[in-house]
């Protein structure tokens, strides 16, 4: 299995803290990943650092092919990252953010309609994000990373703020992404509902990743099992 | 997507929702009309002051209202941290610059277009020698606009950055000013002839050249790091 993300003693500091300190990490392409781990413990670091959008000051890190100590920018065309924000703009409708999202990437309007038939966000089309509700922001959120067609995509806490539905929209989502052709790390505290869907889980604890060695379950096998090793000082 | 195509994304981008908030038509526009009008008080028409200083006054109007479009370019990528989605777009940062750039010229062109109206109407200025004018206007507002998204992607990441960006702007911009204004004197025939108005215009233009090109290559890291 081709190898998305390769992370060899990955070390990332915010100011001097080291937020990541160290972070083996093999992630094969099609694959669902769950990040867990406590709060503070790295995972929207890590999430960030594979996106390009911080520095990986030591050690080596390769995304899609790219040397992110080299160039940590080229990859990211080929990936989205839904984070704790939408990256959306306020004054901009739904159609327009996601229309916006997909040019951006080099896709067409099919594309950005697509995501927006799939999150369910057809009724809202012509609304602005500024008077979206929490819920329908973070559909969004996950239409405009789905209009951009990731290789890669990056989940940061992607359950919180949605309703039922939404989670089941999302499920669906994460469900189909290796059909798809789709490779999916996603940080959550929501643990049975991202078991259920994650074919291996990596703990992060103190900036480290534990859990490497995790043998991968095959999906809709069997639950991933978690693998939580205890921080190193 | 080719760099033009990019560049137009982003100024489309920018332009559309300028268009919905109206900042500059509702906040920018009344800004630079309000400080035509107090210089007009300030040193009152009667005694035929105006005319012969409007051509500073005017530009003196631009540059103020440019610090707030400048301002409001960045201030949109800063909600919902759009501009990590901005980062994260692929899109070519040469492009981003561009982009944003010509968004900011585009309002400022037509801001200039009214607050020349008000010009005319308060400071009783007849407008003429338009061959010299308008090829000054744009290169002057080219310039603006491209030192004004560089620095403002500068400040962009800072807490104070609406305090800084005025600061770090404004001597950055003294050429602009002081071309734009000796090329409208000359092109208005209030010191000298049309005709000396033209190294003005190249000094304009050059300014925009630098700020352009400096602009397209730093645009990338100064926004990673802002």
């Amino acid at each position: 299995m081709p190898l998305v993300v390769r992370l060899r003693s990955a070390v990332c500091l915010l100011g001097r803290f080291p937020a990541l300190a160290g972070v083996d990490l093999d992630v094969g392409e099609g694959e669902i990943v769950l990040l867990s781990g406590p709060n503070g413990a790295g995972k929207t670091t890590l999430l960030r650092v594979l996106a390009g959008l911080l520095p990986v000051h030591a050690g080596t890190a390769e995304v899609l092919g790219h040397d992110l100590t080299v160039d940590r920018r080229s990859h990211r065309r080929e990936l989205s990252l839904v984070g704790h924000d939408t990256f959306c703009y306020d004054d901009l409708t739904v159609a327009e953010n996601l229309r916006f999202a997909a040019r951006a990437a080099g896709r067409d309007g099919g594309a950005s309609e697509g995501a927006m038939v799939r999150l369910g966000l057809e009724r809202q089309r012509d609304v602005t994000h500024a008077r979206l509700s929490a819920g329908q922001r973070r559909r969004l959120a996950l239409a405009v990373a789905l209009a951009r067609e990731p290789r890669l995509l990056l989940l940061d806490e992607p359950h919180a703020g949605l309703d039922a539905e939404g989670r089941e929209v999302l499920d669906g989502v994460l469900r189909a992404a290796p059909s798809e052709g789709r490779t999916v790390l996603v940080a959550s505290h929501e643990l049975d509902r991202a078991r259920a869907l994650a074919r291996r889980e990596v703990a992060v604890v103190a900036g480290q990743v534990t859990g490497l060695a995790a043998a991968a379950v095959d999906a809709g096998v069997a639950p991933a099992p978690a693998v939580t090793v205890e921080a190193l000082p | 997507m080719t760099l033009l195509s990019e560049l137009w994304l982003v100024t489309a981008k920018d332009l559309r929702i300028e268009a919905r908030s109206r900042v500059t038509l509702a906040q920018v526009l009344p800004f630079g009309l309000i400080v035509l009008i107090l210089f007009a008080f300030a040193l009152d028409p009667d005694r035929g002051l105006l005319p012969k200083v409007a051509p500073g006054l005017f530009w003196v109007a631009v540059l103020l209202a440019a610090l707030l479009a400048v301002s409001r370019a960045f201030s949109i990528e800063q909600a919902n941290s759009a501009r990590d989605g901005l980062r994260l777009s692929g899109l070519d940062a040469g492009a981003m610059f561009l982009g944003k750039a010509l968004a900011v010229a585009l309002q400022l062109l037509a801001l200039e277009v009214v607050l020349g109206l008000g010009v005319v109407l308060f400071y009783d200025l007849t407008p003429k020698a338009a061959e010299v004018l308008v090829p000054a206007a744009v290169a002057a507002t080219l310039g603006l606009a491209a030192a004004g998204t560089l620095y403002g992607v500068l400040a962009a990441g800072l807490r104070v950055r609406e305090t800084l960006l005025p600061l770090l702007l404004l001597p950055v911009l003294a050429p602009v000013m002081l071309g734009a204004t000796r090329a409208f004197e000359a092109g208005l025939g209030l010191n000298g002839s049309a005709g000396e108005a033209w190294p003005w215009v190249e000094l304009l233009a050059l300014f925009a050249v630098i700020y352009t090109t400096l602009g397209f290559l730093a645009f990338g890291p100064l926004l990673e790091e802002a």
